[in-house]
Formats: C-alpha cells, sequence, structure tokens
C-alpha cells in the first residue's frame, strides 16, 4: 500500500512489497546469539551516540515496518511527531530531503533487545503516513495523539479523532506556529487582563 | 458503583448509515467528545469495532478485515452504552470508559481520555533545560523521580556530560524508594476498589515513610525537582543510611502481612484469578510495557534487557507472570517491591563518596558560599538560572522503567537553551490501550479490578 506518492514531487523510488527491500531479512547475529548490527534496508541512517536512525522516504514507510515485523521487532513503544517549521536547518543524512514534519518511532525487538528509531519526513502541504494499525495494533493510541497536536493524518486509522483535546478544538496545539497563550505581566495599577 | 449514567440509544430508523462518524444522541450531545466517545454499534466501522471488542488486529498481509463481519448476533435492543466516569472513586483519577454490556457482561470497551491534559509538552518547550525538570515531575505525580530521571538522562545524552558515580547511585536509591511508593499506593488503591478498605490505610501508612524521607532529602513530598541535568539538587542529608535502614527494615514484613491479607484470601482470588486476562503475544502488539507486560509472562524489564544507571551492577531479579491476570499483576507488583527492597540494601553498601553532581560549570551552577565572595560567581549563577544552558543539536530518545512500564523521552534540540520538542512516552497512556482485551467478556463488577490492575495516572495519561 503506497500512500502519498501523488504530488509529493518525490520520485516514488521502489514498488513492491517489504521483501523487495535491499537488506530485508539480512539480521546479523554475533555468536551469543544477539544482533549485532540490525539491517539497515539500504536506506540512509544517521548513528547519533550509538543509536541506530532509519530514514525512510514515505513511501517505503509501510513496507519498512512491514519487514521490520517480520525481522522480530515486535514492538511500536513510541510514535510521536515533530514540527521542524522553526528549525529547518537540522542533520539529516544524505538522500532525505527535510520536511516540515516529521514522524518519530521508536521500535524495539524483545527478542534481541534491540530498539532502533525510524524517522519519517511527512511534507506540509500533504500531511498524512499510512497508518500502522495492523501491524502494530499499539500504534493506536499514538497515532490519534500525533493527529491531535500535528495534524498529521494517518491513513487507515479505524477511529482517528482527537485523544486528548476535545473534539471540537480548531489548531494542533503542537504545531510551532500555534501560539502559547499568555497572561501580561501584572504590575501596580497596569490594566488588567480583561 | 453508583455514579454511572445510563444511556441506551434508540434503534435508528432506516437503513442505518455506515460512514464510521458518529451522530449525536440526545443524551450526549452536550458533551465535546462526541466522535471520541464509543458509538452504536451499527454506526461503528468495522476495524474500530473489532478493536473496542478487544481484537488484536496484526492481519497477515493481503487480508482485510470485511466491513460486513459485523456481529449480528448482538441484537441492539438488548446492548446498553453505559459510561463509567470521569468522575468515579475507581478509575483513579478523571479516566472516563465506556461499555457496551448485554446484562451484566462487557462486550466492547473504549476508554475516553483527556480530562487532565494541560499540554505539558508544549510548556515543555517554553521552558529552559534547567525549568524542564520542574514540569515533566508533575506528569506521573506518584513516580515524579522518575519523570526527572527520564528527563535529565536525555538531556545529560545531548549535552555528552559523564555524571559522578556518587549521583548516579543517589538516582538510582531514590527511584527504587519511589518504586516502593508508587506500588505500595497501587496496593492501597487496589484493595479499596476491591473492598479491602484496611489496605487503603496499610498502604498509605507505609508510603507516608518513604515520602517522610523524600521530604527529608529533597525538601518536598511530591513533584521534587530533585534529579536535574547534571546529577542531583543536593546530597544525602547526614543519617540517611539510618532512614534507609529502617525502611528496608519496615517494609519486608509489612509486604508479608499483605501477602496474607491478600494472597491466600478467597474472595481476593476468586475476584481477581483468571479476570482481565491477556495473552503474551496480544500485550507485545498492544505495546504494553511495565508489570502488565511481565505478568503475562514476558521478562521485558529495561532495568536488566536495556540497563541505565548502574542497574547493571547490581543483583535482582525479573517478577514475571503467568497467566497475564489481575491476580498475576498484583503479584508482579508485590514482588517486585521485594526486589525493590535488595537494590535498595545493595545501594546502601555501595554508595560511594564524591561529588553529587557534575563540575562542568556550564551546566552546574557554583556552590552558594561562592556567590557572597565572586561577581563572576554570581553572574554565572544568575546567567544559569535566568538564561539556562545552551544544549548541542541533535535528537535522542531515552527510556527508563518506572513503576508503570518504560517511560520515554524524546528530545530534539535545535542549540538553544530550551528543548525544540519535548515528548514523553507515558506508559499508562499505552497500557490504556490494553483495558478493551482485558474486560472484553467479563462480568462490569470486575472492570474495576481490571482498570485498577492497569494502574493508570492519568496526569501522565493526559500530560
Amino acid at each position: 500500500m503506497l500512500i502519498g506518492s501523488e504530488g509529493t514531487g518525490e520520485k516514488r523510488r521502489r514498488e513492491g512489497d517489504g521483501a523487495a527491500l535491499p537488506g530485508a531479512g539480512e539480521v546479523r547475529r554475533a555468536p551469543d546469539g544477539r544482533l549485532t548490527g540490525p539491517p539497515s534496508y539500504g536506506l540512509p541512517t544517521s548513528h547519533p551516540r550509538g543509536e541506530l536512525v532509519l530514514h525512510p522516504p514515505r513511501e517505503l514507510y509501510r513496507d519498512l515496518m512491514s519487514t521490520m515485523l517480520r525481522d522480530g521487532f515486535e514492538m511500536v513503544s513510541d510514535l510521536c511527531g515533530v514540527d521542524y517549521l522553526a528549525h529547518p536547518t537540522r542533520a539529516l543524512p544524505e538522500g532525505v530531503r527535510p520536511e516540515r514534519f516529521e514522524v518519530v518511532l521508536s521500535v524495539v525487538s524483545l527478542r534481541h533487545r534491540r530498539r532502533v528509531r525510524v524517522r519519517v519526513q511527512v511534507p506540509d502541504h500533504d500531511p498524512t503516513l499510512p497508518t500502522l494499525f495492523d501491524l502494530y495494533p499499539g500504534t493506536d493510541a499514538m497515532e490519534r495523539e500525533t493527529y491531535d497536536m500535528f495534524g498529521i493524518r494517518f491513513e487507515g486509522h479505524p477511529d482517528l479523532t482527537r485523544i486528548l483535546m476535545p473534539e471540537d478544538w480548531e489548531g494542533f496545539p503542537l504545531r510551532k506556529d500555534y501560539s502559547v497563550g499568555r497572561v501580561p505581566v501584572q504590575f501596580k495599577e497596569a490594566p488588567g487582563p480583561r | 458503583m453508583t455514579t454511572y449514567d445510563v444511556q441506551q440509544s434508540p434503534r435508528p430508523a432506516g437503513p442505518p448509515p455506515r460512514s464510521g462518524r458518529w451522530e449525536s444522541t440526545a443524551l450526549v450531545a452536550e458533551t465535546s467528545e462526541g466522535p471520541q466517545e464509543m458509538a452504536e454499534r451499527l454506526r461503528t466501522r468495522a476495524e474500530e469495532l473489532h478493536r473496542q471488542e478487544g481484537a488484536v488486529l496484526r492481519l497477515p498481509e493481503g487480508v482485510a478485515i470485511d466491513p460486513s463481519d459485523i456481529d449480528v448476533e448482538v441484537s441492539e435492543d438488548e446492548t446498553m452504552i453505559i459510561n463509567m466516569g470521569p468522575q468515579h472513586p475507581s478509575t483513579h483519577g478523571v479516566l472516563r470508559v465506556m461499555m457496551e454490556l448485554d446484562g451484566e457482561t462487557v462486550l466492547r470497551t473504549k476508554p475516553v481520555v483527556g480530562y487532565l491534559h494541560t499540554g505539558m509538552e508544549k510548556t515543555g518547550e517554553e521552558l529552559t533545560y534547567v525549568q524542564g525538570a520542574t514540569n515533566v515531575t508533575r506528569m506521573d505525580y506518584l513516580s515524579p523521580l522518575h519523570n526527572e530521571l527520564v528527563f535529565s538522562l536525555a538531556t545529560e545524552a545531548l549535552l555528552g556530560v559523564e555524571i559522578p558515580p556518587r549521583a548516579t547511585w543517589i538516582r538510582m536509591l531514590m527511584c527504587e524508594l519511589n518504586r516502593l511508593s508508587s506500588h505500595l499506593m497501587w496496593m492501597a488503591t487496589n484493595g479499596m476498589d476491591l473492598g479491602a478498605t484496611s489496605m487503603m490505610i496499610y498502604g498509605f501508612r507505609e508510603r507516608e515513610v518513604v515520602l517522610s524521607f523524600f521530604e527529608k532529602v529533597t525538601g518536598l513530598r511530591m513533584n521534587h525537582n530533585y534529579i536535574r541535568p547534571g546529577g542531583v539538587a543536593a546530597d544525602l542529608p547526614d543519617g540517611w543510611e539510618d532512614d534507609v535502614s529502617a525502611i528496608c527494615e519496615m517494609i519486608p514484613p509489612r509486604l508479608h502481612e499483605y501477602d496474607e491479607l491478600f494472597t491466600g484470601q478467597p474472595i481476593f482470588r476468586e475476584r481477581t484469578e483468571g479476570v482481565g486476562q491477556m495473552s503474551q503475544e496480544t500485550a507485545i502488539a498492544l505495546s504494553a510495557t511495565g508489570p502488565i507486560l511481565r505478568a503475562s509472562g514476558v521478562p521485558w524489564d529495561l532495568r536488566r534487557t536495556m540497563p541505565y544507571l548502574y542497574y547493571d551492577q547490581v543483583a535482582f531479579d525479573v517478577v514475571v507472570g503467568t497467566y497475564g491476570d489481575t491476580f498475576d499483576r498484583y503479584a508482579v507488583r508485590l514482588n517486585e517491591m521485594r526486589e525493590s527492597v535488595k537494590i535498595i540494601r545493595q545501594i546502601l553498601d555501595r554508595m560511594p563518596t564524591g561529588d553529587y553532581r557534575v563540575q562542568d560549570k556550564k551546566v552546574t551552577p557554583p556552590p552558594r558560599g561562592r556567590i557572597d565572595q565572586s561577581m563572576e560567581a554570581l553572574i554565572h549563577h544568575f546567567k544559569i538560572f535566568t538564561e539556562g544552558f545552551r544544549v548541542p543539536e541533535g535528537e535522542v530518545y531515552v527510556a527508563v522503567e518506572s513503576p508503570r512500564g518504560e517511560l520515554g523521552c524524546y528530545l530534539v534540540s535545535d542549540g538553544s537553551p530550551k528543548p525544540y520538542r519535548l515528548h514523553i512516552r507515558g506508559p499508562s497512556f499505552v497500557n490504556l490501550q490494553s483495558l478493551p482485551v482485558m474486560l472484553k467478556g467479563g462480568l462490569v463488577a470486575d472492570a474495576v479490578a481490571v482498570i485498577s490492575s492497569v494502574d493508570p495516572v492519568m496526569g501522565e495519561v493526559d500530560r
């Protein structure tokens, strides 16, 4: 299922299911049975402080996740959004075009005791991603939270409603162009807030 | 259970809309949660219905749910949707659970959260790293020290500073004591929910001893702001060994008393055994962590599997259940307290001398005595507390094992003294997703026991 490949201006790199991804299933093991270096699946990677971060293009996001599930990454422990509107110059590996939003996942393999981070770029003009709900049902609430806070829609999510804010709330609070409310500092004899 | 408002939906006339959108019925039209609530069976999409019925949707590729596969056996006339909370003594805060019942059997469940949302992640972007710990400590108010720990660890990872050994041991000591106080609180409220009111008093009594120690060390009973980026706020006071030893002496016999009060008690066992069961695969698929995951039989404890601080240097057991029912979740927590006491005893023996915070002048304010003598120290102190320190650009995810599960912090820095993005992965928020699975097919009277066994802290769920 490839979603959002039209109109993004990005060339769709590869089609097909996850098995077509290079490096799929190439799980290398140390003599003690632990995973030494999880496969990068041929994707751009970065290694801040020894962690492994994968940067899949949006078109390959779902394929990557279903491959990772098959390779023993059973749990998505965290999924959150970041709005890089005010910080567009962040460091990204070569081949990744920065977009306004990023969805960041922390994927855990219990049997290999590994944690891999996945960062997907989501453009401002089309803030959508395919849902992981059927692969990782635990992302249900986290995707709803990311939708609630950033307005990133997860296509195929069965119940994409706001979760923390009231349903009739306007705007997406954690976006950088959503201002923080302020109460003016009260000095003596200054006019009050109302 | 008296405070539910019963909401019986009228049968819709004509062919039911399958749009999945919620359409208002008279009784709930005034609330602003509309589509977040549980809708009638005929107005719910197939995937959502399956989810609320406790199915874990990990379908093989190429297989989709048949939209017409709605259970028609259940007649709308015989079921009703009831609403528990958000103001209910057994929901541990402002949790609202909507349940569809057939008689007394729970057919499907949907937790509705957000009543305590205060935008703490947004607030975190407006506060400096020095102030940040004050903010995050209020999230999970029953284990504030773990919140501070995970925020401090994330900040330190970005800063790249080494924390002195004594500070790390102090952090471990405080966090394990906090695990004790949090589990004691859980024992108390769980007992209360099941009608064992004496447990409420016992649990609070013991917790108070731990909290008095916290007050002695940090100055506050809760929301300590004690663990900060760079170390801890103050060294342990004189005579702390005696206080901690007293706690270690006091807790195990009391745990034995709880054991006698609960474990062998037929009423308690009847109410918890086999209630709210969840299998290993389901728990993993739903990203459940902490005692819930371990009760299902998965030996996953971040202290052991991905050690942080010095947890790889102390001996303790990871407590694991077998059946994944409410009783196992109780037993796991009870025995985890014993393990915590074991860890605290080892920390007592091994506490080194040395600095309690890093001697990196960029991060640590000068000592109070120097401020009176040196103008530069005064300026330095002033700068750290007004402007804060700058943290190098980057992003990091740090996870610790809080009493409720994996507490994670995703921190993005743009090089300024304030976090560009602060995200807290609250274990209660994620664990609440398991409720539909646990409650499915059970009795409504067991719902209270099951909700209690998840141990949600709403401050952390809603943040």
